[in-house]
């Protein structure tokens, strides 16, 4: 399963940085939160693009043919759709484990609330931290309100990142864990499902 | 199935996760922008790899990665706490709702991890009163309240 060949290589420990190239086209790292209203059009994309892109010379034809529209009006409602953060961005998708980023920590931490704004931004600046949120603490079962999540080849390198974030919110953290995925159990990226059937576009 | 990545498995990979481009011939695109990296790869030849990676389960998804919130819909994290020995029947029910888009499990008293996404905002409610109803099992719901940060890559 896992590719020892990227896991024994010296530099592999460093390997991981999120960051490094990070991608300004990314949605959420600008502006666009103006409301965007879906054509019919848009939703029959969805529809035909959420499970993937089919590899073929023109993809976009393909899906073009699929939809009814042409090509160029596919790139650009995709475009479009790019701008306004409705997809985030068109990419591959490695699954981590299959590449070698066997430890997936889900690290969360109980901050205290007047705090958590500023250090969820310091946290989440991190270059090994590819998700950082605020959620609801669900007390007496749950009571972290700090999500990160940092991915490492191994365990013992996710721990050591966890004490970074240890150390950055000092005394304003009441507790942390780390919970480790230990399988997936599935993971197909979400769907449209209901009222979209672009036969019938009245169905809204 | 499993297979040593080679070198340009890893360059595509790097590459891709950045941005697949939005031209007529992408691939042929992405040929160019391998070759700008002194990577000599033809157009067939990475259609090809891209095809392997996702056959082998190497890549898991290969397109658009749409936003629910940002299309009017709901998102949320989720989590259960199930007892072992009913653990895979509740993992067949929860997976068989379309709206969870990825499911973990984790190694925690809350054990079941999973990402709803909904049409409308109203439809997470639902789909999770539907869940409770199937499993009889609390679904203890964690929407973000704040995003700090989304961007994950790793660079190979």
């Amino acid at each position: 399963m896992l590719d020892l060949d990227l896991l024994s290589r010296p530099d592999a420990k460093d390997s991981f940085n999120p960051k490094e190239s990070f991608n300004p086209k990314e949605s959420n790292a600008t502006k666009q939160h103006e409301e965007f209203i879906l054509t019919e059009i848009d939703r029959a994309l969805v529809m035909a693009t959420q499970e993937g892109l089919p590899v073929s010379e023109r993809p976009y034809q393909v899906i073009g043919e699929e939809v009814g529209i042409t090509e160029d009006e596919v790139i650009c409602r995709l475009e479009k759709m790019l701008e306004h953060g409705i997809i985030r961005r068109i990419a591959v998708i490695p699954n981590h484990y299959r590449i070698g980023f066997k430890a997936n920590g889900m690290t969360v931490w109980n901050v205290k609330d007047e705090d958590i704004k500023r250090l969820g931004r310091q946290i989440g600046e991190l270059p090994y931290v590819s998700h950082c949120y605020q959620r609801p603490r669900h007390e007496p079962y749950w009571s972290y309100n700090l999500f990160a999540m940092v991915h490492g080849t191994e365990r013992a390198q996710v721990e050591e990142r966890a004490e970074k974030l240890k150390a950055i919110l000092g005394n304003s953290c009441l507790g942390n864990q780390i919970l480790y995925s230990s399988k997936i159990l599935k993971k197909t990226g979400m769907r449209l499902t209901k009222k979209t059937d672009p036969e019938n576009p009245g169905d809204k | 199935m499993s297979r040593v990545m080679n070198e340009l498995d890893k360059k595509l990979i790097n590459l891709l996760q950045d941005g697949f481009p939005l031209t007529a011939r992408p691939f042929l695109t992405v040929s160019q922008q391998l070759a700008e990296m002194g990577v000599e790869a033809s157009e067939a030849e990475i259609m090809q790899r891209i095809q392997a990676l996702l056959d082998e389960g190497t890549l898991s998804r290969f397109g658009p990665m749409y936003q629910a919130e940002r299309m009017g819909g709901g998102l949320t994290l989720a989590a259960m706490k199930v007892e072992e020995e009913d653990y895979e029947r509740v993992n067949e029910q929860v997976n068989a709702f379309s709206e969870v888009a990825h499911n973990y499990r984790r190694e925690h008293e809350l054990n079941m991890w999973f990402v709803l996404a909904t049409e409308t905002p109203e439809g997470i409610a639902e789909c999770i009163e539907e869940m409770e109803a199937k499993t009889g099992y609390h679904v203890f719901n964690m929407p973000k309240e704040e995003e700090f940060y989304v961007g994950l890559r790793f660079a190979l």
